[in-house]
């Protein structure tokens, strides 16, 4: 009670609902109650605003042209750049780039960092509960370069151990890439003590911020990491941008991911020179518009009181885990302490998909499938789950309205 | 509760669903094929056996799925067998017309009326992949045996 009170007097979520045109749209005559922030969260619009006001009025594209609306646009972009700096706890701006979104990335550093330092039976580190994102791109280095895949497995209830890492770790290992947030069981990975691990057998470590950024209070500088990536459609900002942290040591050392404008110094009919970071890995014109809007998200979040939006997602987890008790019929993957406002199911004799469906009538958009992450659903035995993952905007009223919608699907289905 | 989900879940679907006819391996099979929908992770082995007139003589599938896949997947084993191939392959092309919601014409008003539990499918667009799993698979064991996809 006494808690209740001091997260309601630090956060707001009732105001916050406000700022999200969305959530007054009805969906099939009823309330929307959007439990699917992990795939995407909704925009607010502080966001919406800042991206049609830039658009508007100061538009252009960046780094080329003299004159002035090209100057305020590329002012724009680079305070942008500063914005995430600090966001990250980056050291220098040049340590950020802008990327179309968290699985670019990823690719970037598959590409430029990793893949001309692999050798045949060289190896990566990863976890089981990686998104594809953070899969596929190491798949390529295995099919193209040679290198092998040691796969970390996660303990029953979805969290990691970090001794399983360090054991995974040897003498051939190039990179350590792992989620910071796992986007179906929610689990926090001790990503400081990973780095530390890592680092003391000379080893990178590359983290996925998809879900971390959002639900973490990040410092690359503390954690130690060497990249680490977001995306900006799951931190309430556009889609269509993201962002790569990247030590300088390293982008300096990395050779161009994508070829073309803006990412040159000299380019010859013989010859090509490069750019520093980050220019290096923006080829062609980057997305400016959306550069506005992700630091207006960013600007979004820290005028509210994040620890205490942290507390409040954590809030809406214990209450949504305690609610979903009464179903003996139903199984949550992943109850890792500490872990983040992400909650899959599974379900006696019903399939996620008929479920999401049933909800969906209900108003209540939760996600349901693999969640572009087939190993971890190989791992736990399941085909698909059902995922209702919270935001900042969510409300304990709204658990119940999916606990009785799960009530309802069970007397149709069942 | 909403009537399109009434629709969508009327209790033949889910009859078949739990009690899914067909059901099984065929251990002397001329046609096999794996289908997948990307979407939820969803397999399916469809089994048929096929003989020298072009004539379905017997048909089984395994899987797991939705109960939209699964009833999908047991009412067309039920409606193909003894069909000969292009009979099945016109019936799917009418099947699949009427899960989109389009005109159904096509099928013989006896198929019609059998399909017509799954026709509240068209009203959840979203759902019609989990319908036509089964049935893309099923042709594709007929053509050539290879994987089915549902993208």
């Amino acid at each position: 009670m006494t808690a209740q009170t001091k997260i309601a007097s630090a956060f707001d979520p009732q105001a916050a609902r406000a700022d999200f045109p969305i959530l007054s749209k009805p969906i099939y005559g009823k309330p929307l109650v959007y439990f699917d922030n992990g795939a995407s969260a909704q925009k607010p619009r502080q966001v919406l605003d800042a991206m049609r006001d830039f658009a508007s009025t100061e538009y252009a594209n960046v780094h080329r042209g003299v004159h002035y609306l090209s100057g305020r646009a590329t002012d724009r972009y680079e305070a942008a750049r500063r914005t995430v700096q600090k966001f990250l706890g980056a050291a220098h701006e040049d340590e950020i780039v802008f990327t179309k979104g968290g699985t670019e990335a990823i690719n970037l550093v598959a590409y430029s960092y990793l893949a001309p330092r692999i050798q045949p039976g060289d190896e990566i580190v990863l976890s089981v509960m990686e998104h594809h994102s953070n899969i596929v791109p190491w798949h390529f280095l295995r099919e193209r370069n040679g290198a092998v895949l040691k796969w970390v497995d996660i303990r029953g209830d979805g969290s990691l151990d970090i001794e399983a890492v360090d054991t995974a770790i040897t003498d051939k290992t190039k990179l350590v890439a792992i989620t910071h947030i796992s986007n179906v069981l929610g689990s926090v990975t001790p990503l400081a003590e990973i780095v530390a691990r890592a680092h003391a057998k000379g080893v990178p470590v590359l983290a996925d911020g998809a879900q971390g950024a959002v639900h973490e209070i990040v410092d690359v500088q503390a954690l130690d990491v060497d990249f680490y990536t977001l995306t900006a459609h799951k931190l309430y900002g556009p889609t269509g941008i993201g962002a790569l942290y990247g030590k300088r040591k390293h982008l300096k050392a990395m050779r161009p991911f994508n070829g073309g404008g803006e990412m040159i110094r000299e380019v010859t009919h013989d010859t090509v020179t490069y750019a520093d970071p980050p220019a290096r890995f923006e080829a062609g014109t980057p997305p400016i518009i959306e550069s506005v809007g992700l630091a207006a998200a960013i600007d979004y979040l820290n005028g509210l009181d994040r620890a205490a939006v942290r507390a409040h997602e954590h809030d809406l987890l214990t209450y949504a885990r305690e609610g979903l008790r009464q179903f003996n019929w139903l199984r949550v993957i992943g109850d890792a302490p500490g872990k983040a406002s992400i909650l899959s199911f599974e379900t006696d004799g019903m399939h996620a998909h008929d479920l999401a469906t049933i909800l969906d009538r209900e108003g209540v958009a939760v996600r349901a499938g693999h969640h572009c992450a087939q190993p971890l659903m190989e791992r736990f035995g399941v085909a698909s789950t059902t995922r209702a993952s919270f935001g900042l905007y969510n409300t304990r009223a709204e658990i119940d309205v999916m606990l009785e919608a799960l009530a309802k699907a069970r007397k149709i289905l069942v | 509760m909403d009537d399109t989900l009434r629709d969508l879940y009327q209790d033949v679907i889910l009859d078949h669903s739990k009690h899914p006819r067909h059901f099984g391996k065929l251990t002397d099979a001329t046609n096999t094929a794996q289908g997948h929908n990307p979407l939820c992770g969803d397999r399916v082995t469809m089994y048929l056996k096929v003989d020298a007139a072009d004539r379905i003589q017997d048909i089984a599938f395994e899987g797991k799925g939705c109960a939209i896949s699964q009833a999908s997947a047991s009412l067309m084993t039920d409606m193909i067998v003894g069909r000969t191939v292009a009979e099945a392959e016109q019936l799917m092309g009418g099947f699949l017309h009427l899960v989109k919601g389009e005109d159904a014409s096509d099928l013989d008003p006896d198929d019609r009326e059998r399909l017509d539990v799954m026709a509240g499918v068209s009203a959840f667009p979203m759902r019609v992949k989990c319908a036509t799993l089964a049935w893309h698979t099923m042709k594709s064991a007929l053509e050539s045996g290879e994987a089915a996809k549902t993208e």
